[in-house]
């Protein structure tokens, strides 16, 4: 692999909330490299708390990590990209007093994209992602599964490389999850965007990844990359075929002891 | 959004609300002419009504009005810049709103209007003690709820900006002011209120000229259905007044 091929470079990333000896004191992420391939869909999975929102929060440039560097690019990260890096958070990350369209216009104005772009690129985008009917409702008006598409075409009107996605459909129910996974996957195979997607759901990671890295309980770090071997878009049925179904139980297979080992020290800490 | 269920339960209480106020009317008539009461004491709500036609045909509230709404002006202008201001710069770090969001709550609950006399002493008896007043009472609902404002904006929201590349001027202009909005706003609309109300109930206590001012004059006069016009003048200008700001903050927050 040359470096041109590589979109984000992790190298020895690890992270700790607090100080050593403190209560709140967290060892998040430990001792983790990663190399995202540009053009791929990696997924990240893991119990919960094991670091993978930390990740992509460090790769976003939100997060300063305690040790490791990130590279996008070939350039380290040191803060916010804006110009190579879109997020899509978990949810409410619209501006509530903006309508859909002025939201999709306020990330072009901060991005400093020139003002005679604006109205093309957020027409584009809102109907990249069939929201053209709702440019001008506020989010308060719209279903979770819509604020949710909303909050997409605000990062895809951006056109950055890279999206880091953070657990963006968690809040939203199965049925409205898996039309969103599609659509996504519809979308995303159009083009040619370095796609970094947190979930905790082993249906959503299958379906959508290129990859998906497997994450061990805290400290995280990554257990085992397992590759998707199967074409965007991706159709409902490869949900039903065979090697959806193997490679749903591998993941199981390995998430599980994670599961329970962080299910098990929480109770014993006392903290679930 | 109001639905029809909404609308029928505003309808029945406005209609309570109305008839309260046809009940007090009536309660008042008839204890003055059927109970007896003293018209010295009570006049009858007839008299201060034509008192009150007489009061708005002459004109002769115009000068006491000025003074009134001049000082009110002055004096809330003087609190929403200053709080507002406050605020925003303590609501930037949690040591400095640990530090003055209790202080400023605690003066806030302190009865201000009784150091009147000190501000009397050190501005007059003119219009400057009743706008220094004013503005210090109103100062406080405005620089708390301003530090609540901006201190609570949310923290996703700031970060969303911060990763699409917004400059710190884009972040005050476009996610903090539009996030605290709501909350200052009813900050500005109590500041409001208890601007208008110390600075009337000031001017019964010492002063030279405005409305409240007039309303002893007319007490001391014995001029008992005059007084009362010039309450119901009085009350009608405050609802008028705080119509008017709970429009204006309504409009502020019309995208909830």
């Amino acid at each position: 692999m040359t470096a041109g091929d590589l979109a984000v470079r992790v190298q020895n990333v690890s992270h700790q909330f607090g100080e050593p000896g403190d209560v709140q004191h967290v060892r998040a992420l430990l001792d983790t490299s990663l190399d995202i391939k540009r053009g791929e869909l990696l997924c990240l999975i893991g119990p919960s708390g094991c670091g993978k929102s930390t990740l992509l929060n460090v790769i976003g440039g939100l997060m300063r990590p305690s040790g490791g560097t990130v590279e996008v690019t070939g350039k380290p990260v040191r803060g916010p990209r804006p110009h190579d890096i879109a997020f899509v958070f978990q949810e409410n990350a619209l501006f509530p007093w903006n309508t859909v369209i002025e939201n999709i216009r306020l990330g072009m104005l901060f991005q400093g994209v020139p003002k005679s772009e604006h109205e093309p690129r957020a027409r584009q985008s809102l109907e990249a992602v069939g929201l053209t009917e709702f440019a001008n409702h506020y989010p308060s008006q719209l279903s979770g599964g819509m604020r949710q598409r909303a909050a997409l075409a605000r990062a895809l009107s951006l056109q950055t490389g890279i999206l880091l996605m953070d657990e963006p459909f968690g809040a939203l129910d199965e049925q409205t999850r898996m039309i969103l996974g599609e659509d996504l996957s519809v979308l995303l195979s159009r083009t040619e965007k370095t796609i970094v997607f947190v979930t905790h759901s082993l249906g959503e990671a299958v379906f959508l990844a290129d990859r998906v890295a497997v994450f061990s309980a805290r400290p995280g770090t990554i257990k085992k990359i397992i590759s998707v071997d199967e074409p965007h878009p991706r159709k409902p049925d490869f949900v039903t075929s065979e090697k959806f179904t193997t490679l749903r139980n591998e993941l199981y297979a390995l998430l599980h002891d994670e599961i329970r080992k962080t299910v098990t020290a929480s109770s014993a800490g006392g903290l679930a | 959004m109001a639905t029809r269920d909404n609308q029928a339960q505003s309808f029945g209480s406005r209609l309570v609300q109305v008839g309260f106020l046809i009940a007090v009317l009536v309660l008042w008539y008839l204890a003055t002419t059927r109970w007896g009461v003293n018209r010295l004491l009570l006049p009858n709500p007839v008299a201060v009504w034509q008192q009150l036609l007489d009061v708005l045909r002459s004109g002769e509230y115009l000068p006491d009005l000025r003074v009134t709404l001049t000082e009110l002006v002055i004096a809330f202008a003087l609190a929403m810049t200053s709080g507002t201001i406050v605020g925003f710069f303590v609501s930037r770090r949690h040591s400095t709103i640990r530090v003055f969001d209790p202080l400023f709550a605690a003066i806030y609950s302190i009865p201000i209007i009784m150091f009147l006399p000190l501000y009397v002493l050190f501005f007059g008896l003119g219009p400057a003690s009743k706008i220094a007043l004013g503005a210090t009472i109103s100062f406080f609902p405005i620089v708390l709820s301003t530090i609540a404002g901006f201190g609570n904006v949310d923290r996703t929201l700031v970060t969303a900006a911060r990763s699409m590349g917004a400059s710190d001027f884009h972040l005050f202009r476009y996610v903090l002011v539009p996030g605290a909005l709501p909350v200052i706003l009813s900050g500005l609309r109590m500041g409001f209120t208890i601007a208008l109300l110390s600075i009337i109930g000031s001017e019964t206590i010492a002063s030279l000229a405005g409305l409240g001012h007039h309303i002893v004059q007319l007490a001391e006069g014995m001029d008992m259905a005059r007084m009362f016009a010039y309450i119901a003048f009085v009350v009608v200008i405050a609802a008028l007044l705080n119509g008017l700001v709970s429009f204006l903050e309504a409009r502020g927050r019309r995208w909830a």
